[in-house]
């Protein structure tokens, strides 16, 4: 005989995985105590937001969907920021979840919540398990619907009784047979065909790199492709990383917080190919002007973000790696008019600028501009949200390594847990996290988490006293009134993190920031970096 | 614009709400829905009724497409299709009136399915409009309740919208 718990157990090792975050309550006790004999590493967060977090860095660095493990009630309601955080940024995330016992569904008992119901608009599928028979057949439907097509978080929600209730065998599914999920990852010949007739006709094309390069894991080959053909390229906040920034092709990331260049680029081509990406608002302000001048071919795993927010002359649904092989087998030896070459290169030299500096305070954009000479070359920054993202999403010289932020949700607090999953995932790698004062203390308690797994993280607070972001839009738009951006009663975090026992210093100029960083980056241990920052420094 | 949506989904728990969910989060309104389980008991067939304009219509058809257990989606094409509500009017019905009320039925070809010292109930089977018609002609009479399903459709000819 074999419980519900040993099954799920059973299962996450069926999958392969080997860590999984979470927090246990009452309800998943019966599944910690036998995880308890398994070998998969489990890291006890602080708190379950961040456990989803956690999963969602372990996730984009690992390329396999990550685990979070909560339990019922407050618990599971704690993970849904994460979850959703996950579910925008389409990364691929198993969230388990304990529930009260089936015969009490429904009653209102301690620590009893609809999860399933509260989290229903942001998973891609959710479970409530009703049978112990079922739960093989459940966790590989999850993780195979996580990880394919658009890739996104499942939930598994499961009564404490399915887990304890023991049946004669386990036998793990081989396939899955989900009669209406049937990803179409192939990707249209003719269409393709169209698309390459196109660019072949247009004068100023460009490319529009997403996320969706990176899930696909056809980076290098995107690369490779940018290279031949010259096409200039153009990132959205997911989509960074897909060109290393110092790529005389790559203009840096478009949109209302993003490089002129870039902006200007897109402003003026003819043909733009957008890969993977879905062009919110953030990206593009106006979709409608956009697609008025511009042939836009949209290339999506997803046919529903095709025609959503900008009109799309030539759809191509499919996997990014497919439809990029069909493409550069299609294209042959088409290199972009010479012309165009010349202008964007142009620009990328006039558009240049220095960030003025402020004596007695680090200039954040020109200390993130050089930290990636400081770090490996396959490093991972982790950036939170607010100034900070910006800064980095901007300046961050990005070679091999990754950048992960939540570019879909925008969830502060983000950067300090999905950095102990980066590092799970990467151990050899440096990781780094960039985030303001503001948010890091929405996460400051997962300091513990990355003591307590002795993970070498390095932190850099840009410490500017001020709710960064929001307080430039109050500037805009709000006639200067700084209503409640203004932090007070912030606590000395060097001396936090004495009290979590992490190396620490202050800096209070770039000369000085480097010198520290280049010192930390040597260790093996966490490290606490506080930049002061002159308070008004501008987002761009 | 009025669309007809057919869905066919996975007969399981929760689906419904999932369908529903989706159009209320995206802001769109639905005149009608009706369920019911299909030839195969493993499959239900859910009928929508909605107004959007195109944009809203191809939307919703690609976000109902990415629901898990949602099998297919199709869009009835206007004129093309047969549709059907069931319709129970319970009509104030002095004795008087009963032959006048009884006779607008038989025209409408509607039934008298109960009869009350001062009312009727008449049930009716028909696409939209005619069912319209028939509350208007009933309404001088007094309308006391009214129960009506949604719509229901399907294809005309030999096309079959099947797993």
């Amino acid at each position: 005989m074999i419980s519900g718990a040993e099954i799920m157990v059973k299962c996450l090792e069926a999958e392969g995985v080997k860590v999984v975050f979470g927090y246990p309550g009452a309800t998943i006790c019966p599944f910690y105590d036998k995880l308890y004999d398994s070998s998969i590493k489990h890291v006890l967060v602080r708190q379950e937001q961040n456990a989803a977090h956690a999963a969602s860095g372990y996730s984009r660095c690992s390329g396999l969907p990550g685990v979070c493990v909560a339990t019922s009630g407050p618990g599971a309601t704690n993970l849904i920021t994460g979850i959703a955080t996950a579910y925008a940024d389409s990364v691929p995330m198993i969230a388990i979840t304990g529930q009260v016992k089936s015969d009490l569904l429904g009653r209102d008992v301690f620590q009893e919540a609809d999860i399933t119901g509260a989290c229903e608009p942001f998973v891609k599928h959710s479970y409530l398990v009703s049978k112990t028979e079922d739960l093989p057949r459940v966790f590989k439907e999850a993780f195979h619907i996580a990880s394919t097509g658009r890739k996104g978080p499942v939930l598994i929600d499961i009564p404490m009784d399915i887990q304890q209730n023991e049946i004669e065998s386990f036998e793990y599914p081989e396939k899955v047979n989900i009669i209406g999920y049937k990803p179409n990852t192939r990707g249209h010949a003719v269409q393709v065909k169209r698309a390459v007739e196109a660019i072949k006709n247009s004068r100023r094309p460009l490319i529009v790199s997403g996320g969706g390069v990176l899930s696909s894991g056809v980076k290098l080959k995107f690369q490779a492709f940018a290279d031949k053909t010259k096409i200039p390229v153009i990132s959205t906040m997911m989509g960074i990383g897909v060109m290393p920034s110092d790529h005389e092709m790559y203009l840096g990331m478009l949109g209302t917080h993003g490089k002129p260049v870039a902006n200007r680029a897109l402003h003026d081509a003819d043909l733009v190919i957008v890969c993977g990406a879905r062009l919110g608002d953030r990206a593009v302000a106006a979709p409608d002007q956009m697609s008025e001048n511009t042939t836009v071919i949209h290339i999506d795993i997803d046919p529903a973000e095709i025609g959503k927010n900008v009109k799309t002359a030539i759809p191509i649904v499919g996997d990014m790696k497919n439809v990029l092989n069909m493409m550069i087998d299609e294209i042959g030896d088409y290199v972009v008019p010479n012309q165009w070459q010349e202008t964007v290169k142009g620009w990328k030299k006039s558009f240049f600028r220095t960030p003025p500096k402020f004596d007695g305070f680090v200039e954040p954009r020109a200390l993130v501009a050089q930290l990636s000479s400081m770090l490996r070359s396959k490093a991972i920054l982790v950036a939170d949200v607010g100034q900070n993202q910006i800064w980095c999403a901007n300046n961050f010289m990005i070679r091999e390594g990754r950048f992960l932020t939540t570019g879909g949700m925008g969830t502060m607090g983000y950067s300090v847990p999905a950095a102990v999953g980066a590092k799970l995932a990467r151990p050899t790698r440096d990781v780094v996290v960039v985030c303001g004062d503001g948010s890091f203390q929405m996460s400051m308690n997962e300091l513990a988490t990355i003591v307590g797994n002795n993970l070498a993280i390095k932190i850099i607070i840009m410490r500017n006293h001020r709710l960064g972001m929001v307080r430039e839009l109050q500037d805009f738009n709000y006639n200067k009134r700084h209503a409640a951006t203004i932090l007070s009663g912030d606590p000395d975090f060097l001396k936090l993190a004495e009290a979590y026992g992490i190396d620490h210093a202050e800096a209070n100029s770039n000369e000085e920031a480097e010198e520290i960083i280049r010192g930390m980056v040597k260790s093996d241990k966490p490290f606490i970096l506080v930049c002061n920052v002159y308070p008004d420094t501008p987002s761009i | 614009m009025q669309y007809t949506l057919s869905i066919l989904v996975e007969n399981q728990a929760g689906v419904l709400s999932k369908i529903s969910g989706l159009f209320s989060r995206r802001g769109f309104n639905i005149d009608s829905l009706a369920v019911g389980v299909t030839n195969n008991p493993d499959v239900s067939r859910i009928t929508i009724v909605a107004n959007g304009d195109e944009y809203v219509v191809e939307q919703l058809e690609k976000q109902l497409n990415k629901v898990i257990p949602v099998i297919k989606v199709k869009r009835l094409s206007e004129g093309d299709f047969i549709s059907r509500e069931l319709i129970l009017i319970k009509v104030h019905c002095a004795a008087s009136k009963r032959a006048e009320i009884i006779k607008t039925a038989e025209i409408m070809q509607a039934k008298i399915v109960d009869v009350a010292p001062s009312c009727v109930t008449v049930e009716y089977c028909e696409n939209s409009s005619r069912v319209e018609t028939l509350i208007d002609l009933l309404k001088p009479y007094g309308i006391r309740e009214i129960v009506r399903t949604g719509t229901i459709a399907i294809d005309r000819g030999n096309t079959a919208l099947s797993v």
